[in-house]
């Protein structure tokens, strides 16, 4: 019982061995810790109006990590390259409010919809490997997809990144403003949007299908799953995601630079994900809340050698509190729980 | 049981959400105390691959301040330093709009490379902000904004003077390589015309990536061509490897002859380049070397605050954007609104450690002399040691 805590939800549904479609139902239901983390949220104009624009990136990071979530911690699909989708959703948005398209939410499902039909075309290689093999792939695209972009000066802008976005009103109503009051309000709803899609879909019975596909893929084989399509659906709804993600972030700063294809944004949003927790849907706005604040605290106090207090910090998260954040916690709780019970 | 478990857990997430809220306070930070300074929101590469640029404009920074007081018409002027990494312009754009929200600074300054230029530039001009450009050098970045104002340079002004050096002194065929990025496409553009211009012919040109470049391939293709001399740009920081990639492949002995703009032979990491850089000509606005009395005393004092460290090009951008800052306040009595700060901007001359600058009143961009320099060995150390010069050079990039 010791180590189930760290995955609760699923450890509760294990014991209490309801029949599916209850259990599924136990699960989906709004728990009051979550409506106050979503109030907590929608709270952040009030509590701290000065930085919103940080908030607005804080939360497009987390919907990012929330797609490497659904993909990761939900279908055990390893992903080294992932900024490829959030890439393109964030140039298919810059692109479409550069030639004329500044409406701002038709370009943005539209930036997600390419990103999954990319995700969809790529899934056809995802599905036939595993391990090493699928990380060199996933690495491979997104470091192909960053060189196209850097050459293709003319529609991208290359290094210099694509200039002259202009964007329309939201809802004909909200300009982008400089102290990101828009921005944040726009990346709050589209952000919860996500989330309750991944909610919905990860507490459906293709979500238990999904996790069945990470815990043991070769039973699931055996009781006659189709894993391959599971495996392509999920990975084109978390590129469409990452997609979306990347289109707000474009929509938000209205400029769009090659690192949103980089290594590097790949790399940041698993250390994201997987200092929250994995699995947990929560976990990847609570790593990406963690890493950003941390990273803008350590950055001001010290503009030169900030990277070493991230690193250590990454590497103490990983060596004690398994789970990422969300898992730690939960661990000391339950230890604290188990004293008390004594 | 596992209700508990689970309880606890939404304790967890609740204080990680108090935990993140808290922080984020904290970040809202408190409020200024003393009466009313002059803040200067200084975004600078201070970590990363460009984190040269933003250590020598930093140490300019404080060496004005420290030379000549933090406090200029009555008012203190404040400097709060930020690290944009130098290569993620999202992250330059949201510090220059939490500078001016938060901070509510007077003056955006730095910005080590052009994209990231690029991105604050819509900042500036929404808010009404000055914003001084210290090292970033494509033409186009001060027609981004009409609140932008340069102190350093811009890559056409030295490639058009070493194009037409190089045609008066013999080089009839010549290779273009250049950084694939604003600058690098400027410094190409315009040395092709201004050389071609000039009766020469540019055999072959090559863009190299910016990231993570490998010149040794490209020196090999260049080598091939077999041309008089080679044309060169590549960001502060990148020349060493570029010079050595130059000398093993070879280039010198098969007679081809290295000119280039002075970021190749920035004054930074020339003494480290060795032997290999002698006889190099470059383009620039600025050596350590220079002949004056103001840079011998601001070449001594830099040394002197920085253990050693010789100051190049961008620290001496660094340098004038504080003095285009105490000068302006001057002028104006402390008024450090948009407005009347680039009004007084305008039309500004001074003489800066690298000699007579000007700011100019139409294109808020800076009028400099060029110098021609070749890479010499003075007093056991290697310098850019000037033996040439074209007088008060307007930016060629903008047409004029």
């Amino acid at each position: 019982m010791v180590s189930l805590p760290a995955e609760s939800p699923q450890a509760s549904d294990h014991a209490s061995r309801g029949r599916p479609v209850t259990r599924l139902e136990r699960r989906s239901r709004w728990r009051w810790h979550e409506i106050l983390f979503w109030l907590a949220v929608a709270s952040c104009p009030l509590v701290v109006p000065d930085d919103l624009v940080l908030a607005s990136q804080v939360l497009i990071a987390g919907l990012f990590a929330l797609s490497l979530d659904l993909l990761l911690g939900y279908g055990g699909i390893v992903s080294l390259g992932h900024a490829a989708f959030f890439g393109v959703g964030a140039y298919a948005a810059g692109l479409l409010a550069r030639h004329g398209w500044g409406e701002p939410i038709s370009g943005l499902l539209l930036s997600g919809a390419l990103a999954g039909l990319l995700g969809f075309a790529l899934s056809f290689i995802i599905v036939r490997v595993r391990g090493i093999a699928l990380l060199m792939v996933t690495l491979g695209v997104s470091l192909v997809l960053h060189e196209a972009a850097v050459k293709g000066y003319a529609v991208t802008g290359g290094d210099d990144g694509l200039q002259g976005i202009v964007l329309d009103p939201l809802l004909g109503l909200f300009p982008m403003d400089m102290w990101g009051r828009t921005a944040f309000g726009y990346s709050l709803a589209v952000a919860f949007a996500g989330f309750l899609l991944a909610r919905r879909l990860v507490s459906s019975p293709f979500g238990l299908a999904l996790q069945g596909m990470r815990e043991n893929g070769r039973r699931m084989a055996a009781i006659g799953a189709p894993l391959r399509r599971h495996s392509a659906l999920i990975y084109t709804v978390s590129a469409a995601l990452a997609g979306v993600a990347g289109a707000l972030l474009t929509q938000t700063t209205e400029f769009v630079s090659v690192e949103v294809l980089g290594f590097q944004r790949s790399a940041e949003v698993l250390i994201m994900l997987i200092l929250g927790g994995a699995g947990h849907l929560y976990g990847a706005f609570i790593g990406a809340a963690v890493f950003m604040i941390v990273r803008d605290q350590l950055a001001a106090a010290n503009p030169e050698y900030w990277f070493f207090w991230l690193g250590l910090m990454l590497v103490l998260v990983v060596l004690f509190a398994r789970g990422g954040i969300i898992g730690g916690i939960a661990t000391i709780a339950a230890h604290f729980r188990k004293g008390g019970s004594r | 049981m596992t209700s508990v478990v689970r309880n606890l857990r939404a304790v967890a997430v609740l204080g990680m959400v108090a935990g993140t809220m808290a922080a984020g306070t904290m970040l809202a930070g408190v409020p200024a105390l003393a009466a009313d300074p002059v803040k200067i929101g200084l975004i600078l590469p201070m970590s990363g691959p460009f984190a040269s640029t933003g250590k020598q404009i930093e140490a300019a920074v404080r060496l004005y301040q420290q030379v000549n007081g933090d406090s200029v018409a009555g008012r203190k002027v404040e400097v709060i330093v930020k690290d944009d990494t130098g290569v993620a312009p999202d992250m330059t754009k949201r510090l220059a709009q939490e500078l001016v929200v938060k901070e509510k600074v007077s003056v955006l300054a730095g910005f080590g490379l052009t994209p990231l230029a690029l991105s604050a530039a819509p900042v500036s001009e929404q808010a009404k902000t000055p914003m001084i450009v210290m090292a970033a050098a494509s033409s186009v970045i001060t027609t981004k904004s009409p609140y932008i104002l340069r102190t350093s340079g811009t890559l056409p002004q030295s490639a058009a003077t070493i194009a037409q050096w190089a045609a008066k002194n013999g080089a009839t065929k010549m290779y273009s390589m250049v950084t694939d990025y604003g600058p690098g496409i400027d410094a190409e553009t315009v040395f092709k015309t201004r050389f071609a211009a000039s009766g020469g012919s540019v055999v072959g040109d090559v863009r190299i990536p910016l990231k993570n470049p490998d010149y040794g391939p490209f020196m090999q293709r260049a080598k091939d061509t077999a041309p008089d001399a080679i044309f060169a740009f590549v960001p502060s920081g990148e020349g060493a490897s570029f010079m050595k990639e130059f000398a093993e492949r070879g280039l010198a002995k098969a007679g081809v002859r290295l000119l280039a703009t002075g970021d190749v032979t920035d004054d930074d990491i020339l003494p480290a380049m060795g032997d290999a850089a002698i006889g190099t000509v470059t383009a620039h606005y600025y050596s350590a070397a220079h002949p004056s009395p103001e840079n011998k005393a601001y070449v001594e004092a830099f040394r002197k605050a920085n253990g050693g460290l010789r100051p190049n090009f961008m620290s001496v951008g660094g340098w004038d954007g504080m003095h285009l800052v105490y000068e302006v306040l001057r002028k104006t009595g402390g008024k450090a609104d948009g407005d009347s700060f680039v009004a007084a901007a305008k039309g500004m001359s001074w003489t800066s450690p690298r000699g007579p600058v000007a700011i100019d009143a139409d294109t808020r961009d800076i009028v400099q002399d060029i110098y021609l320099r070749k890479v010499e060995r003075q007093d056991g150390e290697l310098f850019n040691v000037e033996f040439d010069k074209v007088a008060a050079v307007k930016d060629p990039g903008k047409g004029g």
